[in-house]
């Protein structure tokens, strides 16, 4: 059994997870009906996003990577924090937290 | 003065009359109104004089006052200036509408004071002079066609000016449809012109003129011509476009004397007489001209002979002496038909004024078989009519007479003339006296037929002052014109309107001058058969009533024929209006709406289909977006990676 690619960690693992997390994540968005799962796979395709810049930074030795995921993650703060209210404003209105209420405001 | 001003003024005065009254229609009392409209149109006449004198004063080649007020447009080669021109011909044309124009107005305070809308009337008729003006004056085709629609406008708004009377509007729109077939065709001539000469302007069409006479059917001449008559016969009456003119006599007498006897109707006269070289070298077109006008003279004066409306005999005399002009032109007898145009404005306004005068004396009253005796109670009415009626019978030394047997006199003698057409004339002379003298013998004369709760009075002295104006010019006017014939035995007396109109008429190819003795029998044939049919009218209508009515109905079907108007209305109505509103109706029902609506209609389904099948992909479900982004990234990312 060639045990070099389980114990030599290198780029491609960390590409890897980040597939894997990202396509979670997406699968959450596509799928589940709750704001707050909806909210939180959000988060989970941005934070594979950021595995990829950081792994690329540090695989490439330049800083650019990490600097974007700052801006990233603040993004991410300040989507959540959006998400959030309209989350509250509709448990609010509804007593339940169901994306379908969303589709209400349709024009 | 100088020559652009007095113009101004002339054509103008008018349209400012219009404007004061239009402007504030309900507000002028009628007196008022008529003050301003009389003034206006005065002004006018003034300074028509005043050009008139400075033309005489000119020598007589060249005679002509050419006033280019600005360049109207210019589009290639085709310019048009607002220019206007006064010469021969139409320094008669403004002095007649300018001056007959005036008394009419004035005629017309009296007439219609007690009107509601009579600032609204003055209006119109100041805006009517305006627009005739500009038909005379006008130095080419398009500035006088301008005029030529203005004054169908003024026509149509004047007849139907009482238009809460279903009939009266309906004869309105009579005149304003019968008169636009005619302006289609003029429209077709001026085409037609253009495209041969290159210009619309008179004194140059009139210089084109070919030098031969052109003698088929569809050269440029010809039919330019033929569609300019065309266009004359829906303005002057004639047949077959002369069904509005009797109509027409649902407008007040004053416009009725105006508009439908000395001025308007008398347009298609005048532009034919403009253009006289171009006519004179299309004999085709002449022949047409003198046929139409000798048989309109005869058909309108049987039809008058039946009519019992004071106002319809009139109109119908009208559409008869209109056809004589039309003869006169036909035969190349040019000076002789604005001649006849000029004595017959007075005479015929004049009879027409009267008409109002003994319509208002009878308080609205138009039926001859009602009045009768009516001598006794309106004298200056009636002297004054007296003069018009010698005068349109053609007695000798009346206007009339001069007129009239210079046409016949052509007629018989032009080599463009036929005995045919002369007897047609001495016919329509002879039916002319006819009707009139029993006009005069049913109305003036014999014993009062007046229903014991009207009580007939003379006009006011601003009617009658015009009646006594028009009365004289009908007695003197034809002096200016004397034949030679005649004048000979009058001291020498020369004949001033040949004169006068000499350098503007071209001459008639072939024409040799007239031996004396003819034109004293053709002179002797007219006037004796006129005097015969007045003297048995007279016999017929004062002496013994009884007699007319046993020939009507021992020829009851010709009477009816004849008093029916020969049907033509009906045929008209049978023959092309009926058919046209079906074909109409028809068009609409199964090519707008089922044809052109339903395409529309179809379209309209196939794209809102369309739409519903592709609408079905935006839902406004957020995860479905979500996928169709997703989607869209794996395919647009597999097409990079493949290629």
């Amino acid at each position: 059994m060639n045990t070099e690619f389980i114990t030599n960690i290198g780029l491609t693992h960390y590409l890897v997870l980040a597939a894997l997390l990202f396509v979670i994540g997406m699968a959450g968005v596509l799928v589940r009906r709750n704001v707050i799962v909806l909210l939180m796979s959000i988060e989970l395709m941005l934070n594979s996003v950021n595995l990829t810049f950081v792994a690329f930074s540090k695989y490439l030795g330049i800083l650019d990577g990490h600097i974007m995921v700052f801006f990233v993650m603040t993004i991410a703060a300040a989507e959540a924090a959006v998400g959030l209210a309209l989350a509250v404003s509709i448990f609010k209105r509804f007593n339940e937290v169901n994306i379908r209420f969303f589709e209400h405001l349709k024009g | 003065m100088n020559h652009s001003l007095l113009m101004a003024i002339l054509i103008l005065a008018p349209f400012v009359g219009f404007l004061i009254n239009g402007a504030r229609y309900k507000k002028h009392s009628g007196n008022v109104a008529g003050s301003i409209a009389t003034v206006a149109v005065a002004i006018s006449f003034i300074s028509a004089i005043l050009l008139v004198v400075d033309l005489i004063s000119m020598p007589a080649e060249g005679r002509r006052i050419a006033v280019s007020f600005f360049e109207w447009m210019a589009i290639d080669k085709f310019k048009v200036n607002a220019g206007f021109v006064v010469d021969q011909i139409s320094a008669i044309m403004i002095l007649v509408i300018t001056g007959v124009g005036t008394l009419i107005h004035l005629f017309s305070i009296g007439y219609m004071h007690h009107d509601k809308g009579v600032a609204k009337y003055f209006a119109y008729l100041n805006l009517f002079i305006f627009n005739m003006l500009l038909l005379v004056l006008g130095d080419s085709l398009l500035v006088m066609f301008v005029g030529w629609e203005g004054v169908g406008l003024c026509s149509y708004l004047l007849i139907g000016f009482w238009f809460t009377d279903k009939e009266k509007a309906a004869a309105g729109m009579k005149a304003f449809i019968t008169n636009r077939i005619g302006d289609a065709a003029f429209l077709l001539g001026m085409f037609v012109l253009f495209i041969t000469f290159g210009t619309l302007n008179f004194s140059e069409l009139n210089a084109l003129a070919p030098t031969v006479a052109e003698s088929t059917w569809l050269g440029a001449l010809t039919l330019g011509t033929l569609f300019l008559f065309i266009g004359a016969t829906g303005k002057s009456a004639q047949i077959p476009l002369y069904v509005w003119l009797p109509d027409a006599m649902a407008g007040p007498t004053p416009v009725s004397a105006l508009i439908h006897a000395a001025t308007m109707v008398t347009a298609g006269v005048y532009m034919i007489v403009r253009l006289n070289p171009l006519f004179i070298m299309a004999p085709n077109t002449m022949m047409v001209i003198a046929i139409i006008g000798a048989a309109t003279a005869v058909f309108a004066a049987t039809i008058g002979i039946t009519q019992n409306d004071i106002k319809k005999v009139l109109a119908y005399s009208t559409v008869s002496q209109l056809g004589y002009m039309f003869l006169a032109v036909g035969v190349g007898a040019f000076g002789a038909a604005m001649f006849h145009l000029m004595t017959h404005a007075f005479f015929k306004a004049l009879m027409f004024l009267g008409s109002g005068s003994v319509i208002h004396g009878m308080h609205e009253e138009q039926d001859i078989r009602k009045m009768g005796g009516l001598k006794k109670y309106m004298p200056i009415t009636h002297i004054t009519f007296v003069m018009g009626w010698l005068a349109i019978i053609g007695t000798p030394l009346f206007s009339g007479f001069f007129s009239k047997d210079e046409i016949l006199a052509y007629a018989f003698h032009s080599p463009m003339g036929s005995p045919i057409l002369w007897a047609a004339g001495v016919v329509g002379a002879t039916l002319t006296a006819f009707y009139m003298t029993r006009l005069m013998a049913l109305t003036f004369w014999g014993k009062s037929r007046v229903s014991p709760d009207v009580h007939p009075h003379e006009s006011s002295a601003i009617m009658t002052i015009p009646l006594i104006i028009l009365a004289i010019l009908s007695v003197f006017a034809g002096w200016i014109g004397v034949p030679h014939v005649i004048g000979e035995h009058l001291g020498h007396m020369p004949n001033f309107w040949e004169h006068w109109l000499h350098p503007m008429i071209s001459p008639i190819p072939g024409w040799t001058a007239i031996d004396h003795t003819t034109e004293w029998v053709l002179m002797g044939c007219s006037v004796g058969l006129a005097t015969v049919s007045a003297i048995v009218a007279y016999q017929f209508y004062v002496k013994s009533p009884e007699t007319p009515k046993k020939i009507a109905e021992s020829i009851k079907p010709v009477y009816n024929l004849v008093n029916n108007k020969y049907f033509v209305d009906e045929a008209y109505f049978g023959g092309i209006i009926n058919p046209l509103i079906n074909l109409s109706k028809n068009t609409w029902y199964y090519i707008d709406v089922n044809f052109i609506d339903k395409m529309t209609f179809w379209a309209g389904d196939l794209v809102r289909g369309m739409g519903s099948f592709v609408r079905s992909v935006q839902t406004g479900n957020m995860q479905q977006y979500a996928m169709y982004i997703g989607i869209g990234v794996v395919v647009a990312l597999s097409f990079v990676i493949m290629r």
